[in-house]
């Protein structure tokens, strides 16, 4: 039984079946709060699935791209979920699960040639995209889905300033797909899928794509203007921590 | 649950120490700490981003090496232990999403703690230290926060008395030496440097200690003030031409630290009929701070208790203790329902207890 978890966008858990039998999903749309709701949606994931943490085999974590503060609180749960039943981990790229999901309602539906033949080049590239904060979208290129069930990635994810997007998508000639939330189930699927490949589909670290927010503090600012003279330097530097406490903010 | 001598693991992620500490009882198992301090260094301060990341990794490895070093398996544990608050927010929720997995994944009850009160709570792992007395008065002075607080039971009644309006002491310190040119982090480095000093040798100002400050702020602090005094005084040096002699300048500037930290401590304990006072934080770590704190306690009639210097940093094993406090006095789990809560007042010493 795997139990897949995601707060890359939202907060997402679910339950499936080595076999991909779907057993639970629940989630929280709120944008924050991630750690407000991890465990309750662990807690109801399981109960719904009618299991117990002793019936989980691995665990499955969303490891993004998504803004980084909510999208650590799920990767935190997993690796704690499995090291108190000492299960193994599986990272899984976010949009995957996305990506996943769009390929499966493609073959189902037939309405759109994403999973046409890669070879032939009947399969058309899309790009899963979410909104990255600060005026940026996370985006992924895929094509097709492999022999193992699990989505082709063309490109890895990547983020674009928002009114750039359609310029990089029209260059990779690729659909956009919009995703407001991710599919824990979906994620879990792929790492069934995964592990029955025996492959590794995603790096074991976070997917942050953007450095850290600092500002190197500048060399101390002059206070006093007559032996400075700088007349109406008055202001103490605003020092780093609290420039990125600012920004923290807005992230979060 | 073994509420009698309980086997609690804490999780701490409010700064930039990852601590993960396990006690049974009073009994201290392990205190395990990774710190990130180093990739602040070049920063002069703590990146809130910096610590978040540094906690996400460093997490796993540390309670490996607490349970390998207390010889325990999860599975033993009665409780799982996390600080809310307060503390940056989003090293905060680090912890708390990785406790609150670990938690539901043992199928154990969660403690979500205070703290501030944690680093009170420290005391009680000194095995070396009689029981502690209520009330105390007790001192905390770190990086992140410099706050006196009357505590008249650990577990239920925790008053705040006053804290700084601006900067952290140990803040202050970081500050003063990076305008001496010192590196991260200052504590130490200003130690080091006010050693061959005069510490009456600039007479810097005592933050919100005028009459007038009494009124309103008598236990609150404020270090900017002084950080300022310090850089007029050094930039008036430079201007002229003139040597600035660094060794007097730290020593001035610590003693006016301490000077007040202490002061206002003692008036706390003068005005509340206490004569007891703990002192908890990193900043303890600060011989000046120590000598000066039992100096002048003594001659008022006050006794000190510093906790070991090991407990005083940010630790897991203080909010452990804390926690075993908590079930030792019957007290319920918190529900799953809880953030990180970055202001989260110090009466607030448990944090979504179910009812
Ligand atoms: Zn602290």
């Amino acid at each position: 039984m795997i139990l897949g978890i995601d707060t890359s966008l939202g907060s997402a858990v679910a339950v499936v079946e080595p076999d991909g039998v779907i057993r639970s999903e629940v989630r929280s749309l709120d944008p924050r709060g991630h750690a407000e709701v991890i465990g309750t949606l662990l807690e109801r994931a399981m109960a719904e699935a009618s299991v117990t943490p002793s019936d989980i085999t691995h665990v499955a974590a969303g490891m993004g791209p998504g803004p980084f503060t909510g999208l650590r609180v799920g990767i935190a749960a997993a690796r704690t979920f499995a090291l108190g039943r000492g299960l193994p981990v599986v990272p899984v790229v976010s949009h995957d699960a996305v990506a996943l999901e769009l390929l499966l309602h493609s073959a189902l539906t037939a309405d759109w040639g994403f999973v046409g033949d890669v070879d032939d080049g009947a399969a058309e590239t899309f790009a899963v995209v979410t909104d990255a904060r600060r005026r940026e979208f996370a985006y992924t290129l895929y094509r097709g889905i492999d022999d193992d069930g699990l989505p082709i990635r063309v490109a890895e994810p990547a983020l674009v300033p928002r009114d750039e997007l359609e310029a990089a998508l029209a260059h990779a000639e690729a659909k956009r797909r919009d995703a407001d939330h991710i599919p824990a189930a979906m994620l879990a699927l792929a790492a069934a899928r995964a592990l029955s490949a025996g492959r590794t589909i995603s790096h074991a670290d976070a997917l942050y794509l953007r450095s850290p927010d600092v500002t190197l503090p500048h060399a101390p600012k002059r206070v006093n203007p007559l032996a400075s003279g700088t007349p109406g330097e008055q202001r103490t530097p605003v020092p780093a921590e609290r420039q990125a406490y600012q920004q923290q903010r807005d992230e979060a | 649950m073994n509420r009698a001598e309980p086997l609690v693991l804490g999780i701490e992620t409010s700064c930039d120490e990852t601590g993960i500490g396990i006690v049974r009882g009073r009994t201290l198992l392990s205190n395990t700490i990774a710190s990130s301090m180093d990739e602040h260094a070049r920063y002069g301060g703590v990146v809130p981003e910096v610590a978040a990341r540094a906690h996400l990794e460093a997490l796993q490895p540390s309670i490996e090496a607490a349970l390998a070093e207390s010889g325990i398996a999860l599975a033993d544990l009665d409780a799982v232990a996390v600080t809310s608050g307060p503390g940056l927010a989003g090293a905060l929720m680090v912890g708390v999403g990785a406790a609150k997995a670990l938690a539901v994944s043992l199928e154990k009850p969660l403690y979500a703690v205070n703290h501030l009160v944690g680093h009170i709570a420290a005391d009680v792992l000194d095995a070396e230290a009689p029981p502690l007395e209520y009330p105390t008065v007790a001192l905390l002075v770190s990086g992140g926060h410099t706050s006196l607080l009357l505590v008249r039971d650990l577990t239920t009644d925790v008053e705040l008395l006053g804290e700084t309006m601006d900067d952290a002491a140990g803040e202050a310190f970081d500050k003063v030496a990076r305008l001496l040119g010192l590196p991260y982090p200052g504590g130490p480095e200003i130690d080091r440097a006010a050693a061959s000093g005069d510490p009456k040798a600039i007479p810097f100002p005592r933050g919100l200690s005028r009459a007038s400050d009494m009124a309103g702020h008598r236990y609150d602090f404020s270090f900017s003030g002084l950080k300022t005094a310090v850089a007029r005084w050094v930039e008036q040096r430079e201007a002229a031409g003139e040597p600035v002699p660094v060794a007097d300048v730290a020593a001035s500037f610590r003693e006016a630290v301490v000077d007040v930290l202490v002061t206002k401590a003692l008036a706390a304990c003068r005005d509340h009929d206490v004569p007891r006072l703990l002192l908890g934080g990193g900043v303890i770590a600060n011989r000046r701070l120590r000598e000066v704190a039992l100096e002048r306690a003594v001659a008022e009639g006050v006794t000190v208790r510093i906790p070991p210097l090991s407990l005083c940093t940010d630790n897991g094993a203080m909010i452990a203790a804390l926690t075993s406090e908590l079930i030792m006095a019957g007290r319920a789990p918190s529900t799953l329902e809880f953030g990180a809560d970055s202001t989260l007042p110090v009466t607030e010493i448990q944090v979504a207890e179910s009812a």
